[in-house]
């Protein structure tokens, strides 16, 4: 019959407007209750009507992975000897990587000598240009650099707000931990130590040195790992992720006793080396 | 000569590339050659032979479907300019790929429109980029460029406004990376090449006047005419670009006899960037991020191309190892994914352009928003997902789509990935499908409005390089998962969806098809996902370079994207050894070539059904106008 389509859709239309009731009811009008888990529930299976997120009021929480307008990293005011320092040695990579072209950097060079140090003079940022593909998060061999997750960044004038120098791209690590814990421990795990690659390799080679001159001995990697990890890892990701302890477990680890492998060996030949000139 | 008549068991028709060449070298022995530089294929056609060449290449060897028609540069690398063209059998099969050569200053090459209309837009591109000209071509003026544009921006010579260096990275970046805004250096109009003669306050733009010479009309835009004995006003209307039915900036102009439609000509370029200039300067990993903005609704799907094109390449290098299972199975499943966001964009917006505004589209682009979610917490984007690598991927799928609150009033989600994807594949998105064809299948209005309107002949549409929907609406089953397959499409159970009968309600048709056959792939993902789990997502078990070096060569990747045939080709040259940046990066744009037959679409059906059919082709503009 003539209209039996038309009466069909008009049909669901309907039913899409009560079950949007139904779903506030059934919910008990919880989505307008502070409460942390409903949300999920609301937007899940079983949901049928039709869910609004009323931003501002609401707001999605993004994801872990969400990436928008790089940040740098700088150590945790209250960390023991690296305080305040940065983690960008400014080896230039994500300025090279770069799709627009949008980081600048000047490297740092010690007033002395005139040889480049591990630190950056200054480092900017045109988010007007950048386009949040996360390429310098990625390619970063120091973890130096990370996607932010505040998205509001709207403001009145370009031409004085839109150039971010170092001093507002830097953020300190614990923030790092706080936005993305699971995705800071999986890179703790590659690194081999949550704390900076060569404040680590610093430690290290302090340790090696003190304890056993020039022997070929190398120190033991798994327990720095672990014991820092045990005194630096915030709950949340401590109890989502597998334990570290898992070696040979996970692929990290494996990688992590690569690594280790060939530090060992470029530590020998270096003392080889040592031992031949001394 | 050796005797290829030796062995004709298999017909000229369907027999393999090589053969099909030397049939091509017997008929025209010394207008072609084999292209012989390493890492490329196909024939180098005598540009005087080449329509002739073209003929038979369609008629007798069955290559009727010209893909990808395109230009490249060799300033220093020969200083020639080339034509490439990708041909394939609507049969199925690898391309044929034959080129012609024509010298920098005066280029020409004959137009292949008599043989292949969906040469037609592909050639103005060409001569609006390169300035290469086609004698023959029947309306052979800019097309994403203005009229009265001096140069042709592709030229390897052409520098842009705010030309900074040949390539990327740029050395002013680091170390000494002071910054500066471009415009504050480059001033606008400083570093552009303005013609001696002109005169900038007096600047021309011709390309109005241009527009309606080619619909047969003055610069008046009415004219009286005299039809079946009544005096009429055959009135020119311009639609868009400005207009929310034109998806975008996107113009028509039309002339039309009282509401009839009597001829249509498409105007685009609005949102042109000169993206494959950028491409150009960038290097290869750049530009993956890039193509996200094409066919902005189905990014994953234009990773994808990209990233085939490329490993193309460097499969011709000593170390390439191919990307593993579980990096193809997920690969597969976003591609399928973001193909379901397309069609349920395409089909609202097409129900927005006949009429039914708003309601079906919001109630389709709900399941839209879950698939997006789930594209944000594995790429970190939802429209931009720049998730695949060479030889890989961004990452493997979390463990848990976890939010972490920032905000103030942040609302948290936390699902196990696996089983939100399960309940998605498997209950969400079939519901929705089957609302939508409650809601439209047997609507009388939509059965109204686009049975019958819009046809496209299955002849008209391998003719004028249709892709997607549009050329399976039209009775043509030629989809490249099956066609030319790529991935692991081959293992996967699916069927290639199509209609017969050429019109708007074939193309939703066969939309609605593919929607549940992407369903039927993406169940069939699910238990691949569960037994790759803990295999690498890289080829070489750890990511890639930054920066690859890839081998000297061409490659056409392409794939079957929600919209149609994306291709891209890509020539690497220059350097030693392979190089950084690609020379060549062109985009075989579907939304581009599918407006081709617009025009002949269009004639006689009424105005009101021209924004339908506009709708039913399903273009996106950031890809049209690239």
């Amino acid at each position: 019959m003539y209209g039996t389509g038309l009466a069909k859709g008009l049909l669901l239309t309907l039913r899409h407007f009560v079950e949007s009731y139904i779903d506030d009811l059934r919910y008990g009008f919880r989505k307008y209750h502070h409460s942390t888990d409903n949300f999920g529930i609301r937007q899940g299976t079983k949901t049928k009507g039709v869910i609004t997120v009323q931003y501002p009021d609401e707001k999605v929480a993004v994801p872990e992975r969400f990436r928008f307008v790089p940040f740098l990293i700088v150590e945790d005011e209250d960390h023991p000897t690296r305080a305040g320092k940065d983690w960008c040695t400014s080896c230039g990579i994500c300025a090279k990587v770069c799709p627009p072209q949008c980081i600048w950097i000047v490297r740092g060079n010690d007033p002395v000598t005139g040889r480049p140090v591990p630190e950056p003079e200054a480092f900017f940022i045109d988010i007007d240009i950048c386009m949040n593909c996360g390429y310098c998060a990625e390619y970063c061999p120091f973890d130096a650099i990370k996607m932010d997750h505040d998205y509001e960044m709207a403001s009145y004038d370009r031409t004085s707000h839109h150039i971010h120098d170092k001093e507002r791209l830097s953020k300190p690590n614990s923030y790092w931990r706080g936005i993305a814990p699971t995705r800071a421990y999986e890179e703790m795990l590659v690194r081999g130590t949550w704390e900076h690659k060569d404040a680590a390799k610093e430690a290290r080679r302090g340790a090696a040195s003190s304890a056993r001159g020039r022997s070929s001995q190398p120190a033991a990697p798994a327990a720095t790992v672990t014991s820092s990890a045990a005194e630096a890892a915030p709950e949340a990701s401590a109890a989502a992720a597998p334990a570290p302890a898992a070696e040979g477990a996970t692929p990290w680890s494996e990688d992590d006793a690569k690594r280790e492998e060939r530090r060992r060996k470029a530590l020998e030949r270096k003392a080889r080396r040592a031992a031949k000139q001394g | 000569m050796e005797n290829l008549a030796a062995a004709p068991e298999q017909p000229i028709e369907t027999a393999s590339i090589d053969d099909a060449i030397a049939y091509l070298k017997s008929n025209h022995p010394g207008a072609i050659k084999l292209d012989d530089r390493a890492g490329y294929e196909g024939i180098i056609v005598d540009p005087d032979h080449l329509v002739d060449v073209a003929r038979v290449i369609r008629g007798e060897l069955g290559f009727d479907y010209l893909s990808s028609a395109t230009a490249v540069d060799y300033l220093g690398e020969g200083d020639h300019m080339e034509m490439v063209y990708h041909a394939y059998r609507t049969g199925g099969g690898g391309a044929l790929v034959f080129k012609a050569q024509t010298d920098r200053e005066n280029p020409a090459i004959p137009s292949l429109t008599s043989v292949w209309r969906g040469a037609d837009f592909q050639e103005r591109e060409a001569w609006d980029l390169y300035g290469i000209r086609f004698p023959g071509h029947p309306n052979l003026k800019r097309i994403l460029m203005w009229e009265g544009f001096h140069g042709h921006p592709m030229r390897k010579d052409w520098r842009e406004a705010y030309y900074e260096e040949e390539l990327k990275p740029f050395d002013s970046r680091w170390p000494g990376g002071h910054v500066h805004r471009s415009e504050e250096k480059n001033v606008f109009g400083k570093n552009v090449n303005y013609p001696t003669d002109i005169d900038l306050n007096r600047l021309m733009d011709s390309s109005e006047s241009a527009v309606y010479e080619s619909l047969g009309l003055g610069v008046d835009v009415e004219r009286i005419m005299d039809k079946d004995g009544f005096e009429t006003n055959e009135l020119v209307v311009n639609m868009g670009p400005h207009h929310p039915s034109t998806h975008g900036v996107f113009r028509m102009v039309l002339t039309v006899d009282g509401e009839t439609v009597t001829s249509l000509e498409p105007v685009m370029g609005y949102l042109h960037r000169n993206h494959e200039k950028i491409g150009e300067r960038n290097t290869y990993l750049h530009n993956i991020p890039f193509t996200d903005r094409l066919d902005y609704i189905s990014s994953m799907g234009n990773n994808h191309g990209y990233v085939l094109a490329v490993e193309q390449l460097m499969s011709l290098g000593r170390k390439y190892n191919p990307p593993t299972y579980r990096c193809e199975a997920l690969r597969v499943m976003m591609v399928e994914l973001s193909r379901i966001v397309n069609h349920l964009w395409a089909i609202g917006f097409w129900l927005n352009d006949i009429g039914a505004f708003f309601t079906p589209v919001l109630y389709f682009i709900q399941e839209r928003e879950r698939i997006l979610d789930f594209f944000e917490a594995v790429a970190g984007s939802r429209m931009m997902c720049n998730y695949m690598r060479f030889g890989g991927l961004f990452g493997d799928l979390p463990e848990r789509i976890k939010s972490v609150s920032n905000l103030t009033n942040d609302r948290v989600r936390d699902y196990n990935t696996m089983q939100f994807l399960t309940e998605m594949i498997n209950e969400r998105i079939p519901r929705t499908i089957d609302e939508l064809e409650l809601l439209l299948t047997q609507n009388e209005i939509v059965l109204e409005r686009s049975v019958d309107v819009g046809v496209l002949s299955a002849e008209d549409a391998i003719n004028y390089s249709a892709a997607g929907p549009l050329l399976r609406g039209s009775g043509v089953a030629y989809d490249i998962r099956r066609a030319d397959p790529y991935s692991i499409y081959p293992e996967l159970d699916f069927d290639i969806a199509v209609e017969e009968e050429g019109d708007m309600y074939a193309r939703y048709r066969v939309r609605v098809t593919e929607l549940r056959e992407s369903v039927r792939i993406l169940r069939q993902i699910l238990p691949r996902l569960e037994a790759t789990k803990g295999e690498s997502i890289w080829a070489d078990g750890k990511p890639g370079a930054y920066q690859p070096r890839v081998p000297h060569g061409e490659a056409y990747g392409r794939v079957e994207n929600g919209k149609g045939e994306l291709g891209y080709y890509v020539v690497s040259a220059g350097g030693r050894g392979g190089s950084s940046n690609p020379w060549r990066y062109h985009v075989r744009a579907p939304s581009f070539i599918n407006l081709t037959p617009l025009g002949r679409m269009s004639q006689g059906y009424k105005v009101a059904d021209i924004v339908g059919i506009l709708g039913s082709i399903d273009i996106v503009l950031g890809e049209t106008d690239r």
